[in-house]
């Protein structure tokens, strides 16, 4: 019961501490789980965060429910993920109240209009930082002119291109196999 | 009402289960509910990104909890959220038990090598989308730019090109436009 509540907790803490997710929660990782917990090696830690990335949904989650369960089987892995999201479902609702209050307000908007900017430089950055860091060969970059011609001009739902990518990936590996 | 949760965690869970690469792959599946359903709209979604920036926590998390708080209070948020999770609980589960060595296996490499590029495509186009509703406003006549807001885009996307200032964080940048916008009255 001690080592649950010490999951949620530790998870919490790493939730309500970090912003942005993501890459941004590996050193607060490392801090809570390899040096102060002791619950992880750093090589794990690299280990899972690497599980993190490459299965679907948040990083931060996926990296929480497998600490969890590499600690405590499902259960766990449950009460670890429970821990990430409450910090963002306790602090986004009341943002979100404030919002809503406060949205008619003549300087909330022009707060708003400003922010919008930035918002548009932050993505556009976003973007470009990803794809520097994934578009590195002549495969990579026409698979990413289809995606989104795909999901640009032709409407394609992202699932489907997300299905499709993956089908595209293993099928040109089996034909290396063949040379 | 009962409808609603459903489908609220019925799309959250889609998400979840297909969104690769974390907060920002969340965005295309979240642009893509703004035409299915009348959750939020694109406006609020921009503001939604904000919101989510400037806040401690996951971005995908704190953009599920909104959207969902937007449409349907706090039980929304927290019906989305879980609906958002649940995949990832389940999915690493099984991962954990039995694949030792996931992300070394060769197919798996192969999927994400073809995936990432992908997925950064969609998001590219995302973004375009959330750029074009937060800098023009959208009339029976067309697009009209909203000058001031381009103005302080451009020149914040110049300032994020200096190595120094990269190390800002995001919620700063929010904070100055705020500021920005209501002193010089956008």
């Amino acid at each position: 019961m001690k080592e649950y509540a010490q999951l949620y907790w530790a998870f919490l803490r790493i939730g309500g501490l970090t912003f942005g997710g993501g890459l941004a929660m590996l050193p607060m990782l490392k801090h809570e789980l390899v040096q102060k917990k002791k619950w992880l090696t750093e090589e794990e830690l690299v280990d899972c965060y690497a599980i993190g990335q490459c299965t679907p949904g948040i990083i931060a989650v996926n990296t929480a429910t497998y600490v969890g369960y590499k600690r405590k089987r499902v259960m766990g892995g449950i009460i670890s993920t429970l821990g990430m999201i409450t910090p963002s479902l306790v602090i986004i609702t009341l943002v979100a109240v404030c919002l809503q209050a406060f949205i008619e307000n003549v300087y909330v908007q022009h707060a708003i209009m400003g922010i919008r900017g930035v918002v548009c430089a932050l993505m556009i950055n976003t973007v470009l930082t990803l794809a520097k860091k994934n578009l590195k060969n002549a495969f990579c970059y026409v698979i990413a002119a289809i995606a989104f011609i795909a999901a640009h001009f032709c409407g394609v739902k992202t699932i489907l291109i997300v299905l499709a990518a993956t089908a595209v990936g293993i099928v040109w590996e089996l034909k290396g196999d063949k040379k | 009402m009962i409808q609603i949760a459903f489908s609220l965690f019925w799309e959250f869970f889609k998400i979840g289960l297909f969104a690769v690469g974390g907060g920002p792959a969340t965005l295309p599946y979240l642009m893509e509910l703004t035409r299915k359903f009348d959750w939020y709209t694109m406006e609020e979604l921009t503001t939604m990104i904000a919101v989510s920036e400037s806040t401690p926590g996951p971005l995908g998390l704190n953009m599920s909890t909104y959207a969902g708080f937007e449409t349907l209070g706090l039980f929304g948020g927290v019906v989305s959220t879980l609906g958002l999770v649940v995949p990832s609980v389940i999915v690493i589960c099984v991962i954990a038990k039995f694949l030792d060595n996931f992300n070394e296996n060769r197919f798996v490499k192969a999927a994400f090598n073809a995936i990432r590029p992908a997925v950064c495509a969609i998001i590219a186009a995302s973004v375009y989308q959330v750029c074009k509703v937060s800098l023009f406003s959208s009339e029976a006549t067309g697009y009209t730019p909203y000058i001031k807001t381009i103005i302080l885009c451009i020149v914040v996307f110049a300032l994020l090109q200096v190595k120094r200032l990269q190390k800002i964080h995001p919620a700063w940048w929010l904070l100055a436009a705020a500021v920005v916008g209501v002193i010089f009255k956008f």
